[in-house]
């Protein structure tokens, strides 16, 4: 009966990991910056405010790039959402509503210091607002630490809370008979796929069970992230490169402290060829340990993205042409590729817990041969 | 979009594809010579698709 403990483990890390490494991860997001900038103040879902086409797309790539991008309130509609807290700590701890800001139009003051958002970025200004910007147009004020509950931490939050009552249900559930219960029919094969195919052949049968709970907590939080970020309330968590970054780092950070001698020796050091070689290998591997992560980030990261922004332009698309017969053909290949992204969403997901239980198991392996 | 990048995002694409293609027709091969290694022949392929499409897309988004 050790699922219970499993569980409660998996999500206690899910839910330490997203709020210690996802809220100041966000504070040096990279943007997407494409060099059509409409610096006006931000414009949500109004497509139809157009004359030529021109505005059309230019409209269109800043609606995608505003869909995509983490923001400082939570919009379910135009007009409808909520404000979230803006909690930055410049020379001590500043919290205050977004509602501050009007959608990015006015300067916020508190405590006599004044912010202001540009592109969903909070910058340290004086009372005009004034943003001195260099060559590139990137403006070069300085920017406080932000601690923000932003729209993605919000989203990371409220997963996690529903994943945390989702196998606590299950749990609860396991303790009072074999069989599995309500929730537990659905995950239950789900996990014993995730121990028999993921975590025993990759990390053995020896020490699978200490890897058990990130690997469970990995497969569910990317999933179900994905699968929120189809929905189309433009809630992008795994697509944002800060979060598969914090993802990938606890990987990298898990791996490196429980690799034993043999894993370091493997690196540093690797028996079976010429001595003249030797450092030779030591430094590719070397180079191997950063670029498995990174690709682990890189590769969700460009996945969802990719998938959304697809999505989107195709849907873009229809306002550019413009008529009624295209855009049923568009709404169909949306609908397909939609699809393709739900199967995207789970493959990732397999696919991320599959290369960490790999990386598990080089590191704890023991050897039999030379 | 200027011609090179045009063109760099090109061959990602004809890189990816061919990789994806060449690893997709080995599992095809593979399956007809032995139906009962269906499933694991079809989990590595997927695996071995996704490693080639997270590097084709780290080339594209590096631009």
């Amino acid at each position: 009966m050790h699922y219970n403990m499993y569980s409660k483990l998996s999500v206690s890390l899910a839910l330490v990991g997203a709020i210690i490494f996802s809220v100041p991860a966000f504070a040096q997001d990279q943007n997407h910056h494409e060099d059509s900038h409409n610096v006006a103040a931000h414009d949500t879902h109004d497509h139809m405010t157009s004359e030529e086409g021109h505005d059309v797309k230019a409209q269109i790539k800043e609606t995608i790039e505003h869909h995509l991008a983490d923001s400082y309130e939570f919009t379910i509609t135009e007009g409808v959402g909520f404000p979230l807290p803006v909690i930055l700590f410049d020379e001590g701890l500043k919290v205050f509503s977004s509602s501050k800001f009007h959608h990015g139009e006015s300067v916020a003051e508190v405590d006599g210091n004044y912010y202001v958002l540009h592109h969903s970025k909070v910058y340290k200004t004086d009372a005009t607002g004034h943003l001195s910007m260099d060559e590139h147009h990137h403006p070069t004020n300085v920017m406080p630490l932000d601690f923000s509950i932003t729209k993605n931490v919000f989203m990371i939050l409220v997963m996690a809370g529903f994943i945390f009552f989702l196998f606590k249900g299950v749990a609860k559930a396991y303790q009072e008979s074999q069989t599995p219960k309500k929730a537990g029919r659905f995950l239950e094969p789900i996990i014993i796929y995730v121990r028999d195919e993921i975590a025993i052949p990759n990390i053995g049968e020896k020490h699978y069970k200490k890897y058990m709970s990130y690997l469970l907590t990995v497969f569910f939080f990317i999933w179900f992230m994905n699968l929120v970020g189809m929905t189309p309330l433009g809630i992008n968590v795994t697509g944002n490169i800060a979060i598969t970054f914090s993802l990938a780092l606890i990987t990298f950070i898990i791996t490196q402290i429980s690799g034993n001698k043999h894993y370091w020796q493997h690196i540093l050091w690797m028996p079976g060829i010429p001595v003249i070689l030797k450092p030779v290998m030591a430094i590719i591997e070397i180079l191997g340990l950063f670029i498995k992560p990174f690709s682990l980030m890189m590769r969700l990261y460009a996945n969802m993205l990719a998938g959304h922004v697809v999505i989107m332009s195709i849907i873009g698309l229809i306002f550019v042409f413009g008529s009624w017969l295209i855009a049923p053909a568009f709404f169909g290949l949306t609908l397909v590729l939609s699809l393709l992204e739900v199967l995207v969403a789970a493959l990732q997901a397999y696919i991320f817990t599959m290369l960490t239980a790999l990386y598990f198991g080089s590191a704890v392996e023991e050897h039999e041969h030379h | 979009m200027e011609i090179p990048e045009i063109l760099g995002a090109g061959l990602c694409a004809i890189g990816v594809g061919l990789g994806i293609g060449r690893i997709g027709g080995s599992a095809m091969e593979a399956i007809a010579r032995q139906p009962e290694a269906t499933a694991k022949i079809q989990t590595a392929m997927l695996i071995a698709a996704a490693l080639i499409e997270g590097f084709g897309f780290a080339a594209l988004f590096a631009k």
